[in-house]
């Protein structure tokens, strides 16, 4: 499967990708609902947080509304969702986010969109 | 026939599915299966205010519903199950508990039960903050809820086997349309042990979709099953497809779901550092309780013992997924469960069955108190009881006193039958297991509980009385629970001076006084059967699961004021009621709350006829060495308190002798406390609330008042 990789390192912290994925899930460039958040570290560099496709909300979820696809891409289905966040709180990545304006929880279904838009190349699809 | 040919609908009552507001649906559901009445009834703004819900709702309807002199097994009992205004919210663990209510049949006087599983949730999502079930049918029925349909029924359907694993099975099936629609579904129900014994519990089911297998949680305590078989109920079952996490229709959603998280990630992070209930359920207390002498081993002899290193590990029996909650959202999710296990014995011998649990009073109740130190015997105990629908904390209680009685013969094999009740003859106990369920034999006299054996022994068998009274665990009809209180204080307090009998959910205290030495003096002590008490009591109040609460704590709780009290946790609590009810509530608010309903409950006692100093006594095995055997097994440590505490010199003075002067001392220690604790809650030297605490806490009924003025 291609996941989002990413070269912090690279990052400038523009946030482009973040505008990109609340677009392409939302319609709104409301930051706080990308699937994908550069968060500021202490020293001026960035840290960038995505879903790896681990699978820990998998198991964590009550109902099954989480789930590994054959391709190995972890997906949300809304409609079997409780609002439970345990998967919010279980993320060992801090990559499953939840909105207030937004019941169901989501996270980064490896679209790819963010990382055509990125500037730098600090984020890329890989194989793995 | 088909099973719809056969399905006899003998009432229909059609009802709005209401949406709650705040938590609330401001309406229960009455049901009379004598007479087959079903109607509504509005929850009014101040029983609300005062009542608050869950065992609140069960006392208040109860107090309606029966006088001093009503039975158990009369038509008047009712059975009420309410969760509370929190209950049903998914984002927090443990918010999923009913209470259920009723006139016990070993005790004589109110019982409440906390209970997971999905019924309470689903009927309040189905518009009803309580079922209150009355009367008494004259053939088996189902009592069916269609929360989607808004559609209650009383049928009689095909039923066969009413043993838990097969009937919760049965109507899973039976009520819902597809796998899928199987989640939708929570049924009551009990077993054949329930109908033999007065130590009947009550199973709440849920599907578990990842193991495709109907789950059970357990209402376990005080016979509430037997009262449920002789109303002729073989089960409630209840239908709410759709749930998602704004049901309630809360106050303030936010708030719920930041304190969720957050909770969520700290029991991610914290759990696998601290008692790990996520892969061990609370079997993680057996090491611990047998650590610190406190597993009750051989009736509550001892609290430790050799081979106890037998049964103290779980995980590796247990198949995990990852999420054990007995309601949505609850990441704490202790309800393990072993799969594929090959019964041994009874009318299931070799079926392959799942078992849920063991859990902690399990293990202590069937395992070391009875002196079998075998996992197998413990899961193969565990499946036949709650499949017959017999709580494991009293038979487990009550065959640990049946052996005690026959290794002193009071009982010998003429009397059980042939049953060598020796302590560790696990075979024994399992036949005993099955003769109570099939009111077979023996069974039918160990079926009665402790209490009531007491007296059999005595009258029919010349048992020594004071022996017995010594030795029977049990303090108002129900027998105790699993642990070993003789060097806690306060815990003997706690299980005295419980409401129900001897339950440790009120107060657990072992650990502040014994091990942290946090509440020296009776005034300290006093202060903690005052608080904790009180504050879980608010758990069943509002549908709440104690064990989130203090079973897993933040990363700096030990530097906190009071860590006892688990403070960022409390806050949390405030957040899930004002989220949820639109409150401001304050943690001094919320103790009124209980301490009204605590009282009431109390002066319920006393309507009933046990709410008075004489029935807080306790067993002396609960609060020190009764025999020889068991004071030379601790000897340097009473010996010591001999000198230290009591002022005796030891040497020199026979074992019996020291027995007599510690037990004295012991005795009037617990006096002590007890005196200090009555003035602490306001009540009077003989135990009852005074007037002016029952007006000040709002719970100065004319009918209450004319109660009490009667005791005064």
């Amino acid at each position: 499967m291609k996941i989002v990789a990413k070269k912090p390192e690279l990052c400038d912290g523009c946030g482009i990708c973040e505008e990109t994925c609340a677009q392409a899930w939302f319609k709104e460039k409301d930051k706080e609902k990308s699937a994908i958040r550069i968060m500021d570290n202490p020293n001026g560099d960035f840290n960038i947080v995505v879903c790896d496709h681990c699978g820990e909300c998998v198991d964590v979820c009550p109902v099954e509304a989480i789930k590994t696809a054959k391709s190995g891409i972890v997906t949300i289905k809304d409609s079997d969702c409780v609002e439970c966040y345990s998967c919010v709180g279980f993320c060992p990545k801090g990559a499953m986010f939840k909105h207030p304006e937004e019941p169901v929880p989501f996270k980064c279904t490896s679209c790819g969109k963010c990382v055509k838009e990125c500037p730098t190349g600090a984020i890329y699809m890989e194989e793995v | 026939m088909s099973e719809d040919q056969a399905r006899k609908v003998i009432q229909t009552f059609k009802y709005e599915p209401k949406r709650l507001e705040r938590g609330y649906s401001d309406r229960t559901l009455y049901v009379n299966l004598s007479d087959n009445t079903v109607k509504a009834k509005t929850i009014s703004e101040e029983t609300k205010d005062v009542f608050i819900g869950g065992r609140g709702y069960g006392l208040y309807y109860l107090w309606q519903a029966v006088t001093g002199v009503t039975k158990w097994n009369d038509p008047e009992n009712e059975i009420i199950i309410s969760c509370g205004p929190i209950a049903g919210i998914t984002q927090y663990p443990g918010t999923g508990k009913s209470i259920v209510v009723t006139l016990s049949p070993t005790t004589g006087t109110v019982i409440d039960s906390n209970v997971g599983g999905y019924f309470g949730p689903f009927m309040k999502f189905s518009g009803w903050d309580a079922l209150e079930v009355q009367g008494k049918a004259e053939r088996d029925v189902v009592v069916y809820i269609d929360g989607d349909k808004g559609v209650v029924t009383i049928e009689e359907v095909p039923l066969g086997d009413l043993n838990t694993h097969v009937l919760a099975e049965r109507l899973t099936d039976y009520y819902s349309e597809s796998e899928n629609d199987k989640k939708n579904i929570s049924v009551v129900s009990t077993g054949t042990g329930a109908d033999n014994s007065l130590m009947g519990m009550l199973n709440f089911s849920f599907y578990d979709r990842k193991r495709k297998a109907v789950r059970i949680k357990q209402a376990g305590r005080g016979g509430i099953g037997s009262v449920f078989r002789d109303k002729n109920i073989a089960a409630f079952v209840i239908k709410f497809s759709n749930v998602n996490g704004d049901l309630n229709n809360p106050a303030d959603k936010k708030r719920i779901n930041d304190t969720g998280i957050k909770m969520h990630k700290e029991v991610a992070s914290m759990d696998p550092k601290q008692n790990n209930m996520r892969k061990r359920g609370t079997t993680m207390l057996t090491p611990i309780a047998n650590d610190n002498d406190l597993l009750p081993v051989c009736n509550f002899k001892f609290g430790t013992h050799p081979d106890a290193v037998k049964i103290t590990k779980w995980e590796d029996k247990f198949c995990h997924t990852g999420s054990d909650g007995c309601w949505y959202g609850c990441t704490v999710g202790c309800a393990k469960v072993v799969f594929g296990f090959e019964l041994r014995t009874g009318p299931y011998k070799g079926q392959k069955v799942l078992v849920d649990g063991p859990e902690y009073e399990t293990i202590g109740a069937v395992g070391s108190n009875v002196g079998v130190f075998d996992r197998d015997h413990i899961l193969e105990c565990n499946f036949y009881c709650d499949t017959y629908g017999i709580d494991t904390i009293s038979f487990g209680t009550g065959a640990a006193f049946i052996m005690e009685c026959y290794e002193n013969g009071i009982l010998n094999k003429d009397i059980t039958g042939g049953l060598e009740l020796n302590f560790g003859n696990r075979e024994a106990v399992m036949e005993l297991l099955h003769q109570i369920a099939g009111g077979e034999g023996f069974g039918k006299i160990a079926g009665q509980g402790i209490r009531k054996m007491k007296k059999i022994f005595v009258e029919q068998y010349g048992a020594n009385s004071r022996f017995l009274e010594d030795i029977g665990m049990e303090a108002k009809g129900l027998e105790y629970s699993e642990y070993i209180s003789k060097e806690s204080l306060a815990q003997q307090a706690g299980y005295g001076m419980a409401n129900k009998g001897a339950q440790h959910d009120e107060a657990w205290l072992i650990f502040m006084d014994t091990v942290l030495k946090q509440i020296p003096t009776f005034e300290d002590k006093a202060e903690a059967l005052h608080f904790f008490p009180m504050f879980r009591t608010w758990f069943g109040l509002v549908g709440l699961c104690k064990l989130p609460w203090n079973d897993v704590v933040p990363a700096n709780n030990a530097d906190t004021d009071e860590p006892q009290k688990v403070p960022e946790h409390v806050e949390n609590y405030l957040n899930l009621y004002n989220g949820v009810t639109g409150k401001e509530a304050t943690i001094d608010d919320i103790l009124f709350e209980s301490e009204a309903v605590y009282n009431f409950q109390r002066v319920f006692n006393l309507k009933m006829g046990v709410g008075k100093r004489e029935h807080d006594s306790i067993p002396y095995r609960s609060v020190g060495p009764v025999t020889v055997e068991e004071y030379e097994s601790r000897q340097e440590r009473y010996d010591d308190q001999l000198k230290d505490l009591i002022g005796v010199d030891p040497s020199g003075k026979s074992t019996e002798e020291k027995i007599k002067v510690v037990r004295e001392y012991r005795e009037k220690q617990y006096e002590i406390l007890v005196d200090t604790v009555y003035k602490r809650r306001g009540w009077t030297d003989q135990g009852i609330p005074t007037l002016d605490t029952l007006k000040r806490l709002r719970v100065d009924f004319p009918d209450v008042v004319g109660l009490v003025k009667k005791h005064l």
